[in-house]
């Protein structure tokens, strides 16, 4: 079908060609002021095209219809996204009826009331009834749409309940980082100063504030040894002594962490971090957190009808309850490799287009199992190598340099 | 006519080439500038949509061409690099929505008709608009010029959301490429405040003798509506990418916090980028109906002229523009759904964006009763305005669909948002500007265009159109979502590749069309039939100026008014046009006061 498409494009093009051809056959002869409009001839073919043109619009529609939308995303897989797909079927039955008869008329008018010399128009300047008419049947459907939209609207975006599973999921470019809350069920806090190759959320620990204040120091100390050897004045000197500020300020934000209550220092170490893919258990509320490390990202995870910004500097949520599993949408599906993803959705870079992390959806018995195996934070960030914290801080300072 | 030769002799001043064409100050001539300009602008948008179609439907294939025109840097062995996919589309978004759709649209079509359709000499000021056309040009060349350095263009959308344009680390293109961007746009905005102005103070001052605000043609109602709008929201984008140039340049935090980017943690904190969006948007959505109105200006004029009955319903037709315009105010929200926006005031938003479709369907409808028992005669302008009011439809319903927040989360950003905008603003604005341009190219250059080509241009240019943009409705309803240099990291779209080699297919074609045009437009400028005075048989005032352009665009005294512009067909006159300038005879009722 597609191949016939491609042939009916080509077709056209040469008979644009072929038309092209034809003016410079007999142009311009006539010259007096009907020839400026088309003749009789012209406007009864034109005004018929009118018409094979809505039947091959329709058609075309048609097509897509019967070939794409059994390939469209599978049923929803979250309870929300259930009445969405009700919400969106409505709306489009709505607005398909619209279209079609809308079109139906224009162009049939267009082919019915082709030019004739012998008749005149009708002069109809405006009627009150007919345009309060379609004034307040559009206005009437809309409403119901509102009422509609907005009730799934206010459902969906409700807070989580109390016992959600909570889940925070954290972009940067360009890949995702999941992270779950371990046994206490609370996140542990995170921010941006802390963030290091071992601590890619930034969570605030006893260890890991510990550790970032050396990796800092370690900065330093590279730094300033640089410093002595770079040529007095230089622009290197320059930018190494701004460096070491900078890294000094930093210190100073990391150090001050350490006045965070014990409890909220210990909520973190607990956390488990992953990575390419990330488990839920089916049946129960999850609750999103999201925020971002560098530029505004999406996640966007179309099977359960879901997305929303991650944004630097801010926190948004979002939750839903998935319905189906893994295991079942692929038995649905009949695709032994059906995958649900999660996307980025909101461009944020070269690598925009491959950001992604596979979502599986199981049983709450093999949720737990999972959940087991995974090593919490503090197993994660342990023995700290000596000499590496130097060697990703000058690799950094080495990407922001080139790329200025 | 006679006063044509007593004319002659009031040519005081000789005019020099440079006067005459380069610096000069005849709205005529600057709505010359504006379209030619605009169209080589548009020319350049569209070569990238095809070069990216060209990666979109063959992905990871390699086309020479693309090796040819965009070097080794940015398509390595032919294959287009990630950044460029990004910049392409950035620059193409930005040419076609501001330079082609804005400045080249209203920059035209105001020029053009508010002086003639207003039976007005020129601008209320000429100094102004010549200013405003050479902001314009200004602004393009540098935007254009942004594509030929090292780092490329600006690549983070059209909309350019930061902290990615903000910084650049996060990109090439948002290092100087996005300096660039942000100075073409700054002075994109002052030719775009200079015109706008100077079209409002025009409309309300220089109407002559009996053109009341009710007799005016549906053309001028929305140019002018059009130019509030726009001095209203641009000052809004300009401060937004004032605040932007302040981030980039000064280390200030509008729009950032919170950020760790290429292994260094950024000092910057307390902005929001959100804050952007809100003021981006705030022009953005207004944005979209500046696009719009002049081309739903254009067709009004063009679908009554040649259906040969007056404009169905005109006073509501004013009264949507008043009311699309006053909305348009009050829905950027929008377009921010899913940025974490209280639930509330995303309802709010819905609530007033659904509201627009009132307005905007009472339009819609009056086109189609307007043809009906009308006496239509297919010129190619009349083609393409009904090709409008049928993208104008289409694209208008699934509006419906994405105003609707609960359904714009799982549509946001998709291929639907992307078949939504184009086919709404991008197709029917651009129609309508064809349509414009058959149809005042008479007054313009004294000359006709070729018909033929003009139906060839037609059919191949609307066939494409749809088949570009219908299929990607189903792209954005499985989950595509736009800006993606490759769908292949996602088996779930595998089963599209053969649609998206479809659209790049009508694609290309439909950007050879284009060609047809452009030689029928420089051929007939030259070589085209002499027109007549009055080709179309249309009852507005630009139809009284002599054929050969003069200054002060009629000889002898501005012609007075006596009626609205649409007595078409008027029973028991002997014509089935009324120019506006014939009085009313005893007893009769102008059409535009209603009866
Ligand atoms: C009539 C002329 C219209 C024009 C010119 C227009 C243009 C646009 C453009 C350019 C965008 C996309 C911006 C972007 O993200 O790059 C857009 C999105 C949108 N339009 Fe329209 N539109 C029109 C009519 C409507 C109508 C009638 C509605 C609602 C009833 C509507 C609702 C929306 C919504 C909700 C979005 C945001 C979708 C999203 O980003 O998820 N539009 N429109
Ligand atoms: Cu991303
Ligand atoms: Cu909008």
């Amino acid at each position: 079908m597609v191949t016939i498409l491609i042939i009916l494009a080509i077709v056209l093009t040469s008979f644009a060609i072929w038309q092209l051809v034809r003016v410079f056959e007999g142009t311009s002869k006539l010259k007096d002021d009907s020839s400026f409009v088309p003749t009789d001839a012209e406007n009864s073919y034109q005004g018929k095209m009118m018409f094979v043109f809505m039947l091959g619009y329709f058609a075309f529609f048609a097509w897509l219809y019967v070939e794409y939308v059994p390939l469209l995303l599978p049923e929803s897989a979250s309870e929300h996204g259930v009445l969405l797909d009700q919400l969106l079927g409505f709306n489009f039955l709505i607005i398909t009826i619209v279209f079609v008869v809308t079109h139906v008329f224009l162009f049939y008018f267009a082919y019915k009331y082709t030019f004739s010399k012998d008749r005149k128009a009708y002069f109809y300047t405006h009627s009150n009834k007919l345009e309060l008419l379609w004034t307040t049947v559009p206005a009437v459907f809309l409403a119901v749409i509102i009422v509609y939209g907005l009730s799934a609207w206010i459902d969906i975006t409700d807070e989580a309940p109390e016992n959600s599973l909570t889940i925070e999921l954290y972009p940067k470019q360009f890949d995702w980082t999941a992270r779950y809350s371990g046994m206490d069920s609370t996140l542990g806090a995170s921010n941006y100063n802390m963030i290091s190759t071992f601590n890619p959320l930034g969570v605030i620990t006893n260890g890991s504030v510990a550790q970032m204040q050396e990796e800092l120091k370690a900065d330093i100390v590279y730094y300033q040894e640089e410093l002595e050897k770079a040529p007095k004045g230089g622009i290197k000197d320059e930018e190494l002594t701004e460096s070491i500020a900078k890294r000094k300020r930093q210190l100073e934000r990391v150090a001050s962490f350490e006045g965070l209550s014990a409890a909220s220092l210990v909520s973190g170490d607990d956390d488990i971090l992953v990575k390419s893919e990330f488990y839920v258990p089916r049946g129960k509320s999850v609750e999103f957190i999201f925020r971002s490390r560098d530029v505004i990202h999406s996640a966007y995870m179309p099977h359960f009808r879901s997305q929303m910004n991650c944004v630097p500097g801010m926190t948004t949520t979002m939750n839903f309850i998935p319905t189906i599993t893994t295991e079942e949408m692929r038995a649905k599906t009949n695709n032994p490799e059906f995958e649900y993803m999660l996307l980025c959705n909101k461009i944020c870079g070269a690598a925009h287009y491959n950001m992604k992390m596979v979502i599986k959806v199981v049983e709450q018995e093999e949720y737990n199992k999972w959940i087991s195996e995974q090593k919490t934070f503090n197993e994660s960030i342990q023995p700290a190598d000596e000499g590496m914290a130097s060697k990703i801080s000058i690799s950094g300072n080495e990407i922001s340099m080139i790329e200025q | 006519m006679a006063t044509e030769a007593a004319h002659k002799d009031d040519h005081h001043h000789e005019e020099t080439f440079i006067s005459k064409y380069i610096f000069s100050m005849d709205h005529k001539m600057i709505s010359k500038q504006f379209l030619i300009t605009g169209m080589i602008m548009a020319v350049i948008g569209m070569i990238m949509s095809s070069l990216f179609r060209l990666q979109l439907g063959w992905q990871g294939e390699s086309f020479w061409i693309l090796n040819f025109l965009l070097g080794d840097k940015w398509a390595p062995d032919g294959i287009l690099d990630p950044n460029m996919y990004l910049a392409l589309v950035t620059i193409h978004g930005t040419i076609m929505v501001f330079f082609l759709l804005t400045g080249g649209l209203s920059g035209t079509f105001a020029n053009l008709l508010i002086p003639f359709q207003i039976g007005a000499r020129d601008m209320a000021s000429g100094f102004m608009n010549m200013l405003s056309y050479w902001f314009f040009l200004a602004s393009s060349i540098v935007m254009i010029s942004s594509l030929f350095i090292e780092t490329g263009p600006a690549s983070g959308g059209w909309t350019v959301y930061p902290p990615l344009s903000a910084l650049p680390q996060a990109m090439p293109g948002s290092g100087l490429g996005m300096t660039l961007w942000l100075v073409s746009m700054s002075l994109f905005i002052v030719s775009s405040l200079l015109g706008g102005l100077n079209y409002v103070v025009t409309v309300i001052n220089l109407r002559t003798k009996g053109m009341t605000m009710t007799r005016l043609p549906l053309s001028i109602w929305a140019l002018f509506v059009t130019a509030i709008i726009g001095v209203l929201s641009f000052p809004v984008l300009f401060s937004a990418a004032l605040l932007l140039i302040f981030d980039r340049m000064f280390g200030t935090s509008f729009y950032l916090s919170d950020i760790h980017i290429a292994g260094e943690v950024l000092e910057q904190t307390g902005g929001s980028p959100i804050l952007f969006e809100h003021l981006f948007w705030f022009l953005g959505h207004p944005e979209v109906y500046i696009v719009l109105l002049p081309a739903l200006g254009i067709t009004s004029e063009v679908i009554a002229t040649n259906a040969r009955k007056p404009i169905f319903g005109y006073r509501a037709m004013i009264g949507s523009i008043l009311a699309i315009a006053f909305l348009s105010f009050i829905v950027w929200g929008h377009h921010m759904f899913i940025t974490g926006m209280n639930p509330f005031l995303g309802s709010v938003f819905t609530f007033t964006t659904l509201l627009i479709a009132i307005p905007s369907a009472v339009k819609a409808f009056n086109y189609i009763t307007t043809l009906w028992k009308g006496n239509i005669r297919f010129t190619p302008a009349m083609l393409f305005s009904i090709g409008m009011v049928s993208t104008f439809i289409s694209g208008g319903v699934t509006g419906i669909i994405l105003a609707d927040s609960a359904l714009d989360i799982n549509l946001h950003d998709t291929y639907f948002v992307v078949a939504h905008f184009h086919i709404v603003m991008g197709l029917s604005a651009v129609l309508a500007m064809y349509a414009g341009v058959y149809h005042w190219f008479p007054k313009m250059y004294g000359k006709m265009m070729n018909r033929k080509l003009g139906y060839a241009h037609f059919w191949l240019t609307f066939v494409s159109a749809y088949g570009v943009f219908f299929p990607q409705h189903f792209l954005g309803l499985a989950g595509m979502p736009r800006r993606y240099y490759s769908n292949s990291e996602f088996p779930m779209f595998d089963e599209f590749v053969s649609l998206n080699e479809l659209i790049s297919v009508f694609a290309i074609v439909g950007a050879l069309a284009q060609f047809i045009f452009m030689f029928n437009f420089f051929y007939s400028m030259f070589r085209g039939p002499r027109s007549s005075q009055n080709p179309w048989g249309s009852n507005t005032l630009e139809w009284t100026t002599p054929v050969d352009p003069i200054h002060g665009n009629w000889p002898g005294p501005l012609p007075v008014v006596h009626r609205w512009a649409y007595d078409y067909s008027k029973p028991g006159k002997e014509h089935d046009f009324v120019p506006q300038t014939v009085p009313l005879e005893e007893g009769e009722l102008d059409g535009g006061a209603g009866h």
